[in-house]
């Protein structure tokens, strides 16, 4: 019987699913995923989760939920850091243990830590120890962890050329279909949707915010279609101290990178309830937003509640604003 | 020139005063925080900063009516918010027109020259470095002496027979400690206090239930953030113990020698492996060395939206389960009322209680 490897579709779900699911697979391992967010997984999660967690942490937990039966191991690595300089935000770094020790029945987790600071081979021992644990020969991990690495680096080419992490993975897998985020209309004007990718990607949680800015005549722009190259140029954007955390620090980078390029419409940034470094991220964001006032700025905030009539009315409100500014100019 | 001011927590604001002016400071007093201080914090800090951040914000904001143009604070190497305080803080400030000058502490250990740089620009005086090294020692001791006075409080409060007889004696002898300037006055003022704190009248047949006290350090020392939770817990027949005091960074290193031969690390790894930032961690580590300890019951206080503490918080419930011992938990923002706080703390000194009389019943017939 072969092993089922769980991998719950939130949090890196969005950036490196791709290349978990290509590595597991090579092992002969089969991977179960909780794909979509659903509104059951939303509620499980709320359920599980503490109250005080942030909202991605609880959808984390309904993904968890939804999938903890069907699967031999739980794959949630503790990634702490991957660029040898940022880590990811603190939760993520006690994620495994969270899931482990508040959720009854939870199979095996798989929670090798990674690393980057701690030497060039870290990600590598990181895969081999994973290959270890499911009992794959030596040999066909190191072979399934390069066509991993090349799977990651095809998916993050598409993402740069514009396109949704959705239509990418769909792409992956089928070698057809897959748009960019132009919609079918024209697009007339174009705008940053800044924040974090398990929520800006996950449809659920954003309330449709992409689709609906397609769909409204907007083409969009993530922190994710942007060269890494161009946001490492941005330096620590202008602070004493860069932002510690790997996500926060790309979506300020992205901003002040947008900003100054001066080539976009509007800004959205897209923040989650009880969020911590979000406080210091909106308000960051918020003042590059000040010094650029020909640039329309919105803070849109998400919580279990979010209704999608509030949010389209926002949006709409928005949009016409900033069509109307710029027929006006 | 300058007016130098600095973040407060608890008593230390005598220690630090007294370190600033010895090196040729002005020197302005954090205010103890008030409600007008977390209005002002709360107005201008974002939303969900955590709450240490906004109380600071309203103490900085009421030093500069009070002078106040330079802020001495620390920084930190993350992972968490804490580190960012001090640049969040000024970024605001300069957004409301107050150009103040920041000196950030960095962790020596990873910049030995900012370390540097900054003793010497606080250094007006232009003392030698012998001298700058005696100042700081003196200072030291006499926050261990604050330290071991209030720590003392925590044993005399719960056992004292004319009720608020030691609140009363602990303002006193703080003044005391406060007044005594060369180390020889230091070490005879501690003495004194805590001979005076001793004589407070007790009773010694009293039961009285021992309760640890984990969470951030911020709303674990200022008693204005905590809503002088451990007044109340006292009052109330408990004896407290903090597990975080500025004076008690070295003590991880002691616990080895303790009957536990184990550090608030090691006893957290199995459930938490990994440093969080903040203090998250060592509330579970603490939390298990307490309940090897036989404690009665601990305490989480955790500023509201806190990234480490929901962490440890997350995890508390099954370390509670596996060691027996009950927690609760505040999170604990500028909404946080006095009157729900005590309610429930009652409640749970009555579980605790009850749970003790147990054991001591079964323990009575057993053996
Ligand atoms: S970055 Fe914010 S939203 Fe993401 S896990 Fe951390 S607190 Fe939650
Ligand atoms: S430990 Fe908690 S309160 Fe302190 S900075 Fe971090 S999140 Fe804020």
């Amino acid at each position: 019987m072969t092993i089922k490897v769980g991998i719950p579709g939130s949090l890196l779900y969005y950036l490196y699913y791709p290349m978990w699911r290509t590595f597991f697979n090579e092992l002969g391992v089969q991977v179960v995923t909780s794909g979509k967010t659903t509104k059951n997984i939303l509620d499980q999660g709320t359920r599980e989760a503490l109250a005080d967690a942030c909202v991605p942490i609880k959808l984390f937990y309904g993904h968890v939920m939804d999938i903890k039966e069907q699967v031999d191991y739980l794959y949630i690595p503790r990634v702490v850091c991957l660029n040898g300089k940022t880590v990811y935000c603190p939760k993520f770094l006690g994620l495994p243990d969270m899931i482990r020790y508040s959720i009854e029945n939870v199979p095996p987790i798989i929670d090798v830590r990674m690393d980057t600071r701690q030497g060039r081979f870290a990600l590598v021992k990181a895969y081999l120890a994973i290959g270890k644990i499911l009992g794959a020969p030596k040999s066909l991990v190191l072979r399934a962890y390069v066509k991993a690495v090349g799977i990651l680096y095809r998916y993050n080419r598409l993402l740069r050329k514009g396109w949704s992490p959705v239509a990418a993975m769909n792409f992956l897998d089928n070698q057809v279909g897959g748009t960019d985020f132009d919609g079918p209309l024209k697009p007339s004007l174009k705008f940053a949707v800044l924040g974090y990718p398990y929520a800006i990607y996950d449809s659920f949680i954003s309330v449709n915010l992409i689709d609906k800015l397609m769909k409204y005549g907007v083409k969009v722009i993530t922190a994710e279609n942007i060269h890494p190259t161009l946001l490492a140029l941005q330096k620590n954007c202008n602070l004493p101290k860069r932002l510690f955390w790997t996500l926060s620090d790309r979506a300020l980078k992205a901003a002040h990178y947008l900003f100054n390029q001066n080539k976009i419409d509007g800004v959205l940034h897209l923040t989650a309830f009880g969020c911590g470094p979000d406080s210091l991220l909106n308000r960051l964001i918020e003042m590059e937003a000040k010094k650029h006032s020909n640039i329309p700025f919105m803070t849109l905030m998400i919580d279990e509640q979010t209704g999608d009539a509030g949010m389209t009315t926002r949006l709409e409100a928005f949009v016409d604003m900033v069509r109307r500014r710029k027929e006006v100019h | 020139m300058s007016k130098v001011t600095f973040p407060r927590m608890g008593e230390s604001w005598r220690t630090f005063k007294m370190l600033l002016e010895d090196l040729g400071n002005e020197v302005v007093v954090p205010p103890r925080p008030s409600k007008r201080t977390l209005d002002l914090g709360v107005r201008y800090s974002p939303e969900f900063a955590c709450f240490p951040l906004k109380i600071l914000m309203g103490t900085y904001l009421e030093c500069i009516e009070m002078g106040a143009d330079t802020i001495v604070t620390t920084g930190g190497v993350g992972p968490c918010r804490a580190g960012e305080y001090a640049m969040l803080h000024q970024k605001i400030l300069k957004d409301l027109g107050h150009n103040m000058k920041m000196i950030v502490f960095e962790p020596p250990r990873h910049y030995p020259i900012n370390f540097i740089r900054n003793v010497w620009t606080l250094n007006k005086a232009r003392i030698s470095i012998g001298g700058i090294i005696s100042h700081i020692k003196r200072a030291w001791r006499k926050l261990q002496a604050l330290d071991s006075v209030e720590k003392l409080s925590h044993v005399t409060r719960p056992r004292e027979i004319n009720s608020g007889n030691t609140t009363r004696v602990y303002r006193k002898v703080l003044d005391w400690i406060d007044q005594a300037y060369t180390t020889p006055q230091i070490i005879e003022a501690e003495a004194a206090a805590l001979e005076n704190m001793k004589n407070i009248p007790q009773d010694p047949q009293r039961m009285v239930l021992k309760v640890g006290i984990v969470g951030e350090i911020y709303v674990l020392l200022e008693p204005a953030s905590n809503l002088e939770i451990e007044e109340t817990l006292g009052n109330l027949g408990v004896e407290v113990e903090k597990s975080m005091f500025l004076t008690g960074w070295t003590r991880d290193n002691t616990w080895n020698e303790t009957t536990e031969r184990m550090t608030v690390t090691e006893a957290a790894t199995p459930y938490l492996p990994e440093l969080v930032g903040g203090h998250g961690r060592d509330s579970i580590g603490n939390t298990i060395l307490c309940a090897k300890r036989g404690f009665d019951g601990m305490i989480q206080l955790a500023p509201f939206t806190c990234i480490p503490e929901i962490v440890a918080r997350t995890i508390l419930p099954r370390v509670s389960s596996d060691y027996d011992i009950p927690v609760l938990t505040f999170f604990l923002d500028e909404q946080t009322g006095k009157a729900g706080m005590s309610t429930r703390l009652e409640a749970f000194t009555d579980l605790m209680r009850r749970k003790k009389l147990l054991q001591l019943r079964t323990n009575c017939l057993t053996g």
